[in-house]
């Protein structure tokens, strides 16, 4: 999958329907295009998100607020902001390191490092989980080791934290690494001729170089550690006020038939989800801003906007 | 087998540092699953894998996903000429809400979607005395699925139809060709390997899927059981061979059809 540009700003290249007509759609025809757009739109993406705020309020404010104030809920969301917090810097870590040594060397096997890297992208979450517990379940490889040391990953934090870093391994490294090899290396090659050292060169000439990168994906990152289901769900083992990450305890709420208070939850995360997709709007305008006013030549967009397969799930 | 070039320094930290890396979180497990599957032996895998409930299984999840990836590859081409060829109000939001499925957690989407379609839900309802009903039918399962892969298309078709020379079409509206010609002859062709690479994305994210289909889907086995749900369902049974079957078998399918994707796409830029 190629990186892809990253949309140009508006008013670009737009067709508003002058000229002849065969070099543009007549107006009914672009109508009715617009028209079924929007309806698909509105079906599959605004009712959804207009449902989960519409139900989370449904029996009232005070649900709401019970809901949300609930021990269990306080419980679940320290655990999902627990396990953000160690996936986010230390997929950062990985992230920079792979963007590194892709972007500024040459070596065989690099590609296959490059499909290996985004090989969690191909792997059903439940799948991730699956392979957790036979490393560390009851049975599993690491079974001796943690019954001596008297731990538990399956069914506790641990393996909740080892299946969020599987699934959101890759969404750091990908940002960074196109922001990386768009921007090139001519610079750190100047600071190397003028004697500063490695560590020098990434903190004051790299780092600067791909801040929006690197915050494009921690967002990303980020969004995906906090929402994750189904890996989660398979290592957790439910337990309540222990082992239910948010999105878990939407489901516990959800099948006890506590629809309000699940929706309230839900509400939290879809409430999570909007502030993502404006922080991410903030961070490619201010990207291609930044770009435009770096240089004079045609430089590639640095956010590749691939699908991410899967921020969430 | 490491053959470097690159003047900067840092290449054994951050080769060392990534190896280990992608070896303890992502190899580890990896061999741990195939290394399970190993051990049931030839004879028992296969029966495992074949087994009628099994089978089921996969020929809901990947028919379903292939029906919807379908679906996004058209929808997806449409939202992308409309969000880069129109103007329209609006515009701008309807251009950030398409990464809705990647933001928004997908258990909430699972919960948001059974209750729009439950057959008392806000479009439920409607169809319901249509006599369609889609919460709990694997038409559920196919609605989840389109919600989680529109981003998909839009995305990888987009930049592409952003590029695209205006000149060549204004030449072949010159050269008397109508509207439609020119979309199907002269656009559509420069789209298409886009089109399939967010197909087949979308595809892979839908065999995979489990957190947005379990609610709307209803679980019964043999009918709206997903291959996700199969793995979970023997897990929590503790059968471990089952559940490591099972995902390999949707490992190897999801593989393999990536791969042959990567091949159609380069029979189709070639001649370009």
């Amino acid at each position: 999958m190629s990186a892809a540009a990253s949309p140009p700003p508006p008013g670009q290249r737009m067709y508003h329907g002058h000229g002849t007509p065969a070099k543009t759609e007549g107006r009914l025809a672009r109508l009715f295009l617009i028209g079924a757009a929007l309806t698909f739109w509105a079906l599959f993406l605004l009712a959804p998100l207009v449902i989960v705020f519409g139900s989370a309020l449904s029996e009232g404010i005070e649900v709401y607020l019970a809901a949300l104030a609930d021990p269990e809920t306080l419980s679940a969301i320290r655990l999902t902001l627990l396990a953000s917090a160690i996936a986010v810097p230390v997929n950062l870590l990985f992230g920079l390191s792979v963007a590194w040594l892709i972007s500024k060397y040459d070596f065989t096997g690099k590609s296959l490092l490059i499909t290996l890297i985004d090989l969690p992208f191909s792997v059903s979450p439940v799948i991730v989980g699956l392979m957790f517990v036979l490393l560390f379940g009851a049975r599993g490889w690491f079974a001796p080791l943690l019954e001596a040391l008297d731990t538990h990953v399956i069914f506790a934090v641990p393996g909740i934290v080892l299946a969020t870093l599987f699934i959101t391994a890759p969404l750091i490294a990908r940002e960074v690494l196109a922001v990386m090899q768009a921007q090139g290396d001519s610079e750190e090659e100047a600071a190397l001729t003028m004697g500063a050292s490695g560590w020098t060169i990434f903190r004051r000439i790299t780092l600067p170089k791909v801040k929006w990168g690197v915050i494009y994906g921690v967002i990303l990152c980020n969004a995906r550690a906090m929402g994750e289901f189904g890996g989660v769900s398979v290592v957790s083992g439910h337990i309540r006020g222990e082992t239910n990450t948010l999105p878990l305890h939407v489901e516990v709420l959800y099948n006890e038939y506590q629809f309000a208070a699940a929706f309230a939850v839900a509400s939290l995360l879809a409430f999570l989800a909007l502030l993502t997709l404006v922080l991410k709007q903030f961070v490619e305008w201010r990207a291609h801003k930044k770009l435009h006013a770096l240089s004079m030549q045609d430089v590639p967009a640095p956010l590749s906007l691939p699908p991410t397969p899967g921020v969430s799930s | 087998m490491l053959s470097r070039r690159g003047v900067l320094p840092g290449f054994g930290l951050s080769l060392g540092y990534t190896l280990l890396y992608l070896g303890l979180m992502v190899l580890l497990p990896l061999s741990a699953l195939a290394y399970r599957a190993a051990g049931l032996g030839f004879g028992e895998f296969f029966r495992i894998a074949t087994e009628h409930r099994a089978l089921l299984a996969y020929e809901l999840s990947f028919g379903i996903s292939l029906l919807a990836a379908l679906t996004n590859a058209a929808f997806g081409l449409l939202l992308a000429w409309v969000l880069v060829r129109y103007t329209f109000p609006g515009r701008k939001l309807v251009d950030a809400m398409i990464d809705l499925p990647f933001a928004l957690p997908t258990a909430v989407a699972g919960i948001a979607l059974t209750a729009l379609y439950a057959p008392t839900g806000f479009l439920g309802e409607p169809l319901a005395r249509l006599g369609i009903q889609v919460a709990y039918t694997p038409l559920g399962i196919f609605m989840a699925l389109v919600f989680t892969g529109i981003p998909f298309v839009v995305r990888t078709v987009q930049p592409v139809l952003e590029e695209l020379d205006a000149s060549v079409e204004e030449a072949a509206a010159i050269l008397g060709a109508t509207r439609l010609q020119t979309f199907t002859r002269v656009i559509l062709p420069g789209l298409v390997p886009a089109a399939l690479t967010g197909f087949a994305l979308a595809f892979a994210r839908g065999v995979g899927e489990y957190g947005s289909v379990v609610f709307i889907s209803g679980n019964m086995p043999l009918k709206t059981e997903i291959a996700p749900l199969l793995i979970v369902t023997k897990l929590e049974g503790y059968d471990y061979a089952g559940a490591t079957v099972i995902a390999c078998v949707m490992l190897g399918v999801s593989f393999l059809s990536l791969l042959a994707i990567n091949l159609i796409q380069r029979r189709l830029v070639r001649p370009l």
